[in-house]
């Protein structure tokens, strides 16, 4: 067989029908309250039944509240109650909150081993392509599709182009690979990565942890692409190697054997090659109203009059008047209302780590909102028995439940009007952490180093 | 789904880029759990402003709008939301991929036209307000003359033009499915993880 790209095999291995577009068999699909209950009623509505229900599972994640107590919003609590009647009568596995199981639907995936190389992954969601740090081929969907999925465990697909994301160089000390993917969606744009899936490669990603590589992929949609994936190593057996879906025994040593095929061939080729060295790379934050608007933390706010290009220019200018900053201000001169830690693009346990040293024996600046949200219940409690939450609320931290949180607001963590936020999450379009809120993006060392300072500020020059 | 062979209708004009999901629907109206009654919150920040273009075209059956329109968000309620205003089309020079893929699913045609093909389109609209969209001629049509052929892979066009079932499509091939599964294991069980 002809030399072929890690997409290719994955995408080979799952046509059930060749075409235009494919039939694609779907291996894992991952359900939420919000983009399930339209796709549940058209399946009642024709009397189909769940296709595969032990290739299906759901979770709470999106509106659900991060303080103890109940679902005081009837809207999110009939959303929720819909949610586990469906699975229910459908016959689906619930992690529901309070389960233990629960979280974000990007980190439980994962975090329960369900996430494997070689996959095809998909939810309404996304940010599903947080999935392909391990080498699946996972997308995010819509509704219809989701309803398509439960139906028949297959979607149409027209075949994507790829691209290979390449790094090269080492990444400084105490920079992350948030930075690493800010950077360069601020390079790829936010639609230049559309109709195609990413393979992230290069010496600077194989040095990442399997966490950090995630966080890589999850932000793949803010470059447009429709997936991102990394070819599975050694780092990805010892992370998935002992999780509870994990194969076992004989099978995990076949499963090693098939997984270690998984990588582009020599001489295969992509569509499209980005290079992207992190050798001087310095911590980035976003400065404008989408991922792509981004720059480095010494950096200033930009001059909508450098833009020749007049639709870049009106875009600049727009976002500034809603960010309200103007242009030439120092980055690091930018004060801050809010920090929001969280998300599914950083709050697993060493997203939590990292931010835990950074804040450990100082305060949160005066007038400075800032929150923890684990992705999980797992998460949250692992980093409870590691000492983690008493370092975020000593330094005033206030320590959450899991769930998507102010990632969204769709819960009532939200941003009031005009307030500014330091986030870990991944967007920071208008309105998206509440209306008229202001969001910048940056890793969750950064975001921890702004909450001490009440402004943005270089986390290694942190006094 | 309702099928759509071809619209005629005035078009709104939205001249910018990267306009995403959460813009087209914010996250609060995500809550219900219906399928139909969004329009009233389409562009729901941006309505707030007299001066938002959509007010100037009450009635319009097609949009043109800016480059990667219907990024981020997978939300088919970005989709459901248009169509349920009272759109039919979307003309763009490209969008996001999930949307583009929600809007066939929702009977909203996504239509893609290069940039400075839509340029043509510019003067003859400003003179007359009125365009028809033919999904089975593939054509932009403007009644003074100008016409602009566009690409729709058959996939979608069957999908829009016929308001199918994409399900009951895809049952067609259930014996193909079948053969599928039979020849590939399972990868995971979720129901027997432990609780």
């Amino acid at each position: 067989m002809s030399v072929r790209t890690l997409f290719r095999k994955v995408w080979d291995a799952h046509v059930v029908s060749d075409g235009d577009p494919a039939l694609l068999y779907v291996d894992l699909h991952l359900v939420h309250e919000v983009t399930s209950p339209q796709a549940f009623d058209g399946l009642r509505a024709k009397g189909r039944p769940v296709r595969r229900t032990e290739l299906t599972v759901a979770t709470m994640d999106h509106n659900v509240p991060t303080v103890d107590g109940p679902v005081t919003d009837p809207l999110a609590r009939a959303q929720l109650d819909a949610l586990r009647h469906n699975c229910d009568e459908f016959g689906v596995r619930l992690f529901a909150t309070g389960s233990g199981r629960e979280g974000i639907v990007h980190v439980i995936g994962p975090e329960l081993g369900l996430s494997q190389p070689g996959m095809t992954i998909v939810c309404g969601d996304s940010h599903t392509s947080t999935h392909g740090a391990l080498g699946a081929l996972a997308f995010g969907i819509g509704t219809s599709e989701v309803e398509h999925v439960l139906a028949t465990q297959t979607l149409p697909q027209a075949r994507p182009k790829t691209m290979n994301v390449a790094f090269t160089g080492a990444l400084p000390f105490g920079l992350s690979a948030k930075d690493m993917v800010l950077d360069a969606i601020g390079r790829i744009g936010i639609a230049g990565g559309q109709g195609h899936v990413i393979e992230y490669t290069g010496e600077p990603l194989r040095a990442l942890s399997m966490e950090g590589r995630m966080t890589i992929c999850n932000m793949s949609i803010e470059a447009g692409a429709r997936a991102g994936m990394v070819a599975p190593d050694d780092t990805t057996f010892a992370y998935l190697e002992g999780r509870p879906a994990a194969p076992t025994g004989a099978d995990w040593e076949r499963a090693l054997d098939a997984w270690r095929a998984l990588r582009t061939d020599d001489g295969a080729e992509f569509d499209e090659t980005v290079v992207v060295d992190v050798g001087a790379l310095k911590p980035q934050v976003t400065w404008g109203t989408n991922p792509g608007m981004v720059a480095p933390v010494d950096g200033v706010v930009p001059d909508p009059g450098d833009y020749s290009d007049p639709e870049q220019r009106s875009a600049v200018e727009r976002a500034l008047r809603y960010m309200d900053l103007a242009p030439g201000t120092p980055l690091v001169d930018v004060r801050i209302d809010r920090v929001f830690i969280g998300s599914c693009t950083n709050a697993r346990i060493e997203d939590l780590r990292t931010a835990a040293q950074v804040v450990a024996g100082r305060r949160v600046a005066a007038g400075v909102q800032a929150m923890v949200v684990p992705g999980s219940a797992r998460v949250k409690q692992q980093a409870e028995e590691e000492g983690l939450r008493e370092v975020f609320e000593s330094a005033g931290f206030e320590w959450r439940r899991a769930g998507c949180s102010m990632c969204l607001g769709m819960n009532p963590d939200v941003l009031a009007p005009g307030e500014r936020c330091a986030s870990t999450s991944n967007r920071n379009f208008e309105g998206r952490q509440g209306a008229g809120g202001r969001t910048h993006l940056l890793s969750p060392a950064m975001a921890a180093a702004a909450a001490v300072a009440g402004h943005f500020t270089d986390v290694r020059e942190l006094a | 789904m309702r099928p759509l062979r071809s619209a005629t209708g005035s078009v709104a004009l939205l001249d910018r880029g990267d306009v995403d999901t959460d813009q087209i629907i914010p996250k609060q109206f995500l809550k219900r759990i219906e399928r139909t009654g969004y329009g009233e919150f389409l562009f729901f920040d941006w309505m707030k402003d007299p001066e938002f273009e959509l007010h100037r075209y009450p009635g319009a059956a097609i949009l043109l709008a800016g480059p990667n329109f219907g990024c981020g968000s997978s939300r088919e309620h970005a989709a459901w939301a248009l169509e349920d205003y009272g759109f039919r089309v979307v003309i763009a020079p490209s969008f996001g991929d999930i949307f583009r893929t929600n809007a066939v699913n929702t009977g909203l045609a996504p239509i893609a036209v290069p940039a400075d093909q839509i340029a043509l389109l510019r003067e003859p609209l400003a003179a007359r307000n009125e365009l028809t969209v033919d999904l089975e001629a593939l054509e932009i049509r403007h009644p003074d003359g100008v016409r602009i052929a566009f690409h729709l892979d058959a996939h979608a066009q069957e999908t829009l033009v016929q308001g199918l079932d994409d399900i009951a499509r895809t049952l067609r091939l259930e014996t193909e499915i079948d053969a599928y599964e039979a020849a590939n294991c399972r990868r995971v069980d979720i129901k027997a993880l432990p609780a």
